[in-house]
């Protein structure tokens, strides 16, 4: 039997952490940012199907940078978890702290174990008022951090993170809030060139305060455009879902969506 | 590759959670955790006590949905268990669920119906088939036939608006997982004898939402006239059956201010009549 090389564990975690940041660093940032109505998720990705945003339970959403796979695989987690606890004790027990506590537990051991994941995640939870909310960043080792306001990650965070600490404030309309995310997030790192995004190269979500039990609903179409023109008047999203029968996870403004009434979302967790 | 380490690091997902391929909850926590499944604990010998029971449900179409409605008693034995419960409740967006049966059993079952399809939802990102979600529901009563040879059976009645073919479906089961469409309408429970005759009898095409959801409260109406374990709606107590609509608009529950002059009208021509 050979024996391994010895390698001092401060050096394996070391690597193991170059490894994980080098390759979190050369994919699209994202950006998650609370604004008066709830909370706001957006990330440049041209793809229609391969999400790197989603929903976890009623009021907690999940947005995530590095290998599609290996977040992807964590999002059905989170989705089982919490779909588990809310079966079998109640949907109000099912929080974003517990949820950042299992996927902490889950990205650290992995760390130490094996391969370290590619993967920064967030998780957010919309609470009553904006001081409820909560926003919990996740690393490939698994450490966690409690945001306030907003949290950036994937390449270019850095940057983007200090144009949010200068510029983003509590009580940001969701119109204000996704114009500074899009400005951001076209910056190039470098600091010359600056792209303009628009609607078709982001994917983009929110956590609806106002909504009754399921609070998270994507943004696409011209609802999405004119909330990213700064000439438009439209500040905020609609309460209810577009009138088009269907799968009502995203609001996309056509025809008169916004005026329709509500499409009777079943209430919370009936009971008999 | 991830891999499990059941155990390894207390409060990390198990490997089954990040175990890709299942967007089904009840496979999910049969493969995980199967105590938590109605038909997924070991019963113990002897007979089962006497447990309440959800009586009459009634669903008929509608010209673009469906009508699901239900009485609101629960007996138990020859006594009256509870005279408000909910039978009829909203599957998901666009199907509605109504059952009979053991009450305790069905609940249970209803609730585990719909977390599995907000969870194939979410984990697909598209919406089930109706026939799909029919058919999960069907394998759901199936788990649960060692509880209703026991006597714990559950009856559901099924229906809602098929977004493909654009049109009100309505399914019955029976305890093994059987699954049958049904045409115009039907009515499982106690008093459901009574509520199809009823039925024939009123349904005629061409009918809206508000007129279905007359008829049905009609045919709850008769059920319980002939029918102990049906009850009656109660206008002393302001109880009104629970009664659903499922369109092209989706979920509703018809308010109580609106069945109360459709129940107003019955008792006048009762009164009439005497």
């Amino acid at each position: 039997m050979t024996m391994p090389f010895y390698v001092s564990p401060e050096q394996r975690y070391k690597e193991n952490a170059d490894y994980a940041r080098r390759n979190i660093a050369r994919g699209r940032p994202a950006i998650v940012l609370g604004y008066d109505g709830g909370i706001a998720f957006i990330t440049e990705n041209p793809s229609r199907s391969l999400r790197k945003i989603g929903e976890i339970y009623d009021r907690i959403g999940f947005a995530a940078v590095g290998k599609y796979n290996e977040f992807e695989n964590l999002r059905q987690g989170g989705v089982r978890y919490a779909d588990m606890r809310g079966y079998s004790y109640d949907r109000s027990d099912v929080t974003a702290r517990g949820l950042a506590n299992v996927y902490a537990q889950t990205l650290g051991a992995i760390f130490t174990e094996t391969k370290p994941l590619e993967v920064e995640i967030v998780v957010a939870e919309v609470g009553a008022t904006p001081e409820d909310d909560q926003i919990f960043r996740l690393s490939y080792d698994g450490s966690v951090a409690e945001q306030n306001g907003f949290v950036a990650m994937g390449g270019g965070a850095d940057q983007i993170t200090t144009g949010l600490t200068e510029r983003w404030r509590a009580g940001l309309t969701l119109g204000e809030a996704l114009g500074l995310a899009v400005e951001l997030l076209g910056r190039d790192p470098a600091g010359t060139a600056h792209r303009e995004l628009t609607a078709a190269q982001v994917e983009v979500a929110v956590l609806d305060r106002l909504r009754p039990r399921r609070a998270f609903r994507r943004l696409a179409g011209p609802l999405l455009e004119r909330l990213l023109r700064s000439d438009d008047p439209t500040t905020d999203v609609p309460h209810t879902d577009d009138k088009r029968p269907g799968l009502h996870d995203t609001l996309t403004g056509d025809g008169d969506g916004e005026q329709a009434p509500s499409a009777g979302e079943p209430p919370a967790g009936s009971e008999g | 590759m991830i891999h499990g380490n059941e155990g390894g690091t207390p409060g990390r997902l198990p490997s089954a959670f990040l175990t890709p391929g299942s967007s089904s909850f009840t496979e999910f926590l049969s493969g995980h955790a199967a105590h938590l499944l109605p038909g997924g604990r070991p019963l113990p010998a002897g007979s089962v006590p006497e447990v309440p029971h959800a009586t009459t449900i009634v669903s008929l179409t509608y010209e673009g949905g469906v009508v699901l409605a239900g009485d609101r008693r629960a007996t138990m034995g020859n006594l009256i268990a509870h005279r408000e419960m909910e039978k009829v409740f909203p599957a998901d967006e666009y199907s509605a669920v109504g059952i009979a049966g053991t009450a305790g059993v069905a609940v249970e079952l209803v609730k585990l119906f719909q977390v599995e399809l907000e969870h194939y939802e979410k984990i697909e990102g598209t919406l089930l088939s109706f026939d799909g979600k029919a058919n999960r529901l069907s394998t759901m009563i199936r788990g649960n036939l060692g509880l209703a040879m026991q006597g714990l059976a559950v009856v559901p009645l099924f229906a809602g608006f098929d977004l493909d073919r654009e049109l009100g479906r309505i399914f019955s089961f029976d305890v093994t997982g059987g699954r049958y469409e049904e045409r115009h309408h039907h009515s499982v429970g106690s008093g459901s004898l009574f509520a199809r005759g009823s039925l024939k009898k009123r349904w005629h095409p061409g009918l809206d939402a508000a007129g279905a959801a007359a008829v049905a409260v009609e045919a709850l109406y008769d059920a319980a006239d002939d029918d102990s374990a049906t009850g009656g709606p109660d206008t002393t107590r302001q109880i009104y059956p629970v009664v659903a609509t499922v369109g092209a608009e989706g979920y509703r529950r018809v308010p109580d201010d609106e069945l109360a002059p459709v129940v107003a009208s019955l008792q006048a021509r009762e009164g009439s009549r005497s």
